[in-house]
């Protein structure tokens, strides 16, 4: 018998990466549950479950995926968020979530940089769904 | 008023309390660039003396006398020579040889001033180094502005190349890993990974175009051209993406309207418009042109029936790379320089670019260009503002 998939909510308005991300985690045994914005993740938030999100920093603001990140530790604690952007490297704004203080503000478990690889991203959801 | 520090060096004290006396009361102007100076001087006795106030505060002027008791004026150049000061030197000396100019000149001196010198002479020196370092520095900043709206110009262009290729990459690692299976699937990601591609050729072509536009490299071949001609052409290449859609084209023009124009830069304004009429439109839509001609004025109106924008959105518009994100644009692919390039271009022919747009109902942008003559045109869009840099030359 197969346990129940575990879900994860992508959240970013870049249709191809969805699309990817989909294909990919759907291939690796997972439930995929997409929003192409804030306010459609937001709109989508109460009504949903799921195990881990993967959320993308620049939306319709800069900083859409840190209010989403919010928004999803408020609905509950215990859900890991990954938060995706391609913007560190760029325009040098820098932060991390290494540290518990920065978590305090940044409420995301883990931040990958754009590209993401799949596998680093498979490697992160199963160690925070262990978690 | 900035005050500039002058240092003074000479060994006859009666030349240093001259100076210092001549200059107390003395200012320059020079407008444009700093308004009015004045002087502050110090002195000091020998070289050696001159080389440790210069390192500790370096002054904006030195007046450096060639014969000095220890090493001499041109054994002080020779040691500030490659220190990297905002100071100009002007050489005092009694044996105003032609050789001893030529010495000084090399090793960096701007000015000279021969001994014996009138108060006048000394203010009139003085007041060209002031001038010449003020101007300078002002050039420098310039410059430095230059190059940091230049950086700020290709990290965006380097971001908004790097967006198709992940995502084209992102496709390709999905396919080579085996992921995906379903043929109709792999249709679909190769037909996304040719938009992709086909919108980085779009933001390179865009690229060009304000390239050329702002380079005023390429001369402009202004002659008369029909307006409407080159809108019937634009209508027909946006044709195949408008009838996929089921959006309806309808031009309002006479049979031919001639204008001075570079026929190539009226082309990108169609373009421009078109593409965007039906990028931005409703399936099922409506684009409607209106282009009329009086009294040297060319008027291009372009509506469409689509997501409109709010008036915010309309502010901010015509930035280099804006793309309005919101929920009714993702999925639209655009360089984002197309509105920056109209608008451009109707500076060229001393026009202007005006938008009306409601959300969800549509947008209008009317487009007037009034014949001018070519020079007038490319001095009034080559002038650089911020943030419109284009990509470097060199």
């Amino acid at each position: 018998m197969s346990e129940a998939k575990r879900r994860v909510f992508v959240v970013d308005d870049d249709p191809d990466f969805r699309l990817q991300q989909r294909l990919q985690l759907e291939s690796a045994g997972y439930d995929v549950v997409e929003a192409s914005s804030l306010k459609e993740a937001r709109k989508l938030l109460p009504s949903t479950d799921f195990d881990v999100a993967l959320v993308d920093l620049m939306m319709e603001d800069t900083d859409a995926g840190f209010a989403l990140c919010r928004d999803i530790k408020a609905k509950s604690e215990s859900i890991p968020v990954i938060l995706v952007t391609a913007v560190a490297s760029e325009t040098g704004l820098d932060f991390s979530v290494t540290s518990k203080d920065e978590r305090a503000w940044v409420r995301a478990d883990v931040l990958l940089d754009k590209p993401v690889r799949f596998e680093q991203l498979l490697r992160e959801m199963n160690r925070l769904l262990k978690d | 008023m900035e005050t500039l520090r002058l240092l003074v060096c000479d060994d006859e004290l009666g030349m240093r309390m001259g100076v210092s006396r001549a200059l107390r009361d003395f200012r320059v102007d020079i407008p444009e660039v700093a308004g009015e100076v004045n002087f502050e001087v110090v002195g000091a006795e020998t070289g050696e003396q001159a080389l440790k106030m210069i390192e500790e505060q370096p002054p904006h002027i030195l007046l450096l006398d060639h014969k000095l008791p220890g090493m001499s004026g041109l054994d002080v150049l020779d040691e500030i020579v490659n220190k990297p000061l905002d100071m100009m030197t002007v050489m005092i000396t009694a044996y105003a040889s032609i050789e001893t100019a030529v010495r000084a000149t090399k090793q960096g001196a701007y000015d000279f001033l021969p001994k014996p010198f009138t108060p006048a002479e000394l203010k009139a020196t003085v007041a060209k180094a002031a001038k010449h370092l003020m101007i300078s520095r002002q050039a420098r900043k310039l410059a430095e502005e230059k190059r940091r709206v230049r950086f700020d110009f290709i990290r965006v262009v380097a971001h908004e190349l790097k967006s198709p290729i992940n995502a084209i990459e992102g496709y390709l690692q999905v396919i080579k890993a085996g992921t995906v299976k379903d043929p109709a699937m792999i249709d679909q990601i190769i037909d996304r990974c040719l938009l992709r591609i086909g919108g980085m050729r779009k933001m390179i072509n865009d690229l060009l175009d304000l390239t050329r536009i702002e380079s005023g490299q390429k001369p402009r071949d202004v002659r008369e051209v029909d307006v409407v001609a080159i809108a019937r052409t634009a209508i027909e290449s946006i044709y195949p993406d408008a009838e996929s859609r089921d959006i309806t084209v309808n031009l309002e023009a006479p049979d031919a309207l001639p204008m001075q124009a570079d026929a190539s830069e009226i082309e990108i304004i169609f373009n421009n418009l078109l593409t965007n009429a039906v990028k931005y439109n409703r399936d099922g839509g409506r684009v409607d042109i209106v282009v009329r001609g009086s009294d040297g004025e060319v008027s291009i109106t372009v509506s469409d029936t689509g997501i409109g924008m709010s008036e915010e959105e309309v502010a901010r518009l015509f930035n280099d790379f804006v793309r309005i994100k919101n929920e009714r644009t993702q999925g639209i692919l655009g360089s984002g320089l197309g509105l920056s390039i109209l608008k451009k271009l109707s500076l060229l022919y001393n026009g202007e670019v005006r938008v009306k747009s409601k959300p969800d109902e549509g947008t209008t942008f009317r487009v007037i260009l009034r014949e001018t003559s070519a020079a007038q045109g490319v001095e009034e869009a080559g002038r650089p503002e911020p943030g419109t840099e284009p990509a470097p030359q060199t």
